[in-house]
């Protein structure tokens, strides 16, 4: 993660953030428009999610990581605090290795 | 009343935070630079996302790249509550930095501008000092405890994302295009470089479909 990516992210962060109320008066975004970039943000993380979760980058990841996030998904589900999720699915994966599950 | 549930939200971040900093220096980043990333960029999802993507071997521009789309957000949200910042040049630029859906979520839930204003305010303030409080100990707490934690830290990094996803995935077309968009990430992830497959993932926003049906179960994820 370079410094350079960082600063850019961060720039481009705030230009996003610091438009809105600068062209409040100006500009209407259309519903579709709005509803569109509020779905990106959750498709982008879903898919992160599945590509961290299943792969190792190239191909499936084995299963003591997809048992260990599943663990983990199951615990959000069940509304646990998020230390408990991480935790769970850290140990989960961490113990099934352990045991010899790839 | 307010106080209260700003302090609850800001434990959260805090506790988020430090999840952050040690996952982080888990995937070998040095200890400043969640701390960094806290500091000037302030969006928690798209930090995960990007030492995700890097952690993963993806390039550096498809970090950024999905963690732009990722704050795209943040725009209707300037333009739905832009009045509650102030006037002042100066109270726009700070205003602006403590745009995140927590503080917007709070200014939006006051009827009177006056309330909506302190609720922002305060949310945002509140926010910043605890999610890189939250972020300093976890790194460093990350770095001391060293690699017996980084032996599990591949499936806390996803699980982490998950949890901060599950909410929005009640609503059953951002369900649907995100469970497309998963699925052609997966599809396309053993032949293109890292990064790219969670880019092309958006081709899933084709099947968002916000015509109101009825909710259907929610369909098992295949790749």
């Amino acid at each position: 993660m370079p410094v350079t990516a960082v600063l850019i992210l961060a720039a481009g962060t705030f230009a996003i953030r610091f438009a809105g109320p600068l062209l409040r008066d100006r500009v209407t975004l259309p519903e579709r428009v709005r509803e569109l970039m509020s779905a990106s943000a959750t498709v982008l993380l879903l898919a992160l999610v599945a590509v961290s979760a299943l792969t190792n980058g190239k191909q499936f990841g084995g299963w003591a990581l997809a048992a260990g996030v599943a663990v983990g998904g199951l615990a959000a589900w069940r509304k646990l605090p998020f230390v408990a999720v991480i935790v769970l699915a850290a140990v989960t994966t961490a113990g099934l290795r352990f045991a010899g599950v790839a | 009343m307010l106080l209260r549930d700003v302090a609850a939200v800001a434990l959260g971040a805090a506790v988020t935070g430090a999840s952050f900093g040690a996952i982080s220096v888990g995937s070998g980043l040095p200890w400043w630079m969640p701390v960094l990333m806290s500091l000037v960029i302030f969006a928690g999802g798209s930090q995960f996302m990007a030492v995700g993507i890097v952690a993963a071997g993806g390039s550096p521009a498809a970090a950024v790249l999905a963690g732009l789309v990722l704050n795209a957000r943040h725009l209707p949200f300037g333009l739905a509550i832009g009045d509650v910042l102030g006037k002042s040049p100066l109270a726009r630029i700070v205003g602006s930095h403590l745009l995140i859906d927590e503080s917007t979520a709070f200014a939006m839930a006051q009827k009177d501008p006056a309330r909506a204003r302190a609720a922002y305010w305060a949310c945002g303030v509140a926010l910043f000092f605890s999610w890189n409080t939250g972020v300093l100990v976890g790194a460093l707490v990350g770095q001391a405890i060293g690699d017996p934690m980084t032996f599990g830290l591949d499936a806390a990094f996803p699980a982490a994302l998950l949890a901060l996803t599950l909410p929005a995935l009640k609503d059953a077309a951002t369900r649907n295009a995100a469970l497309v968009g998963a699925a052609i990430a997966l599809a396309t992830t053993p032949f293109l470089p890292a990064g790219v497959p969670v880019l092309l993932a958006l081709a899933g926003l084709f099947a968002f479909r916000t015509t109101k049906k009825k909710e259907e179960p929610c369909p098992s994820q295949q790749s």
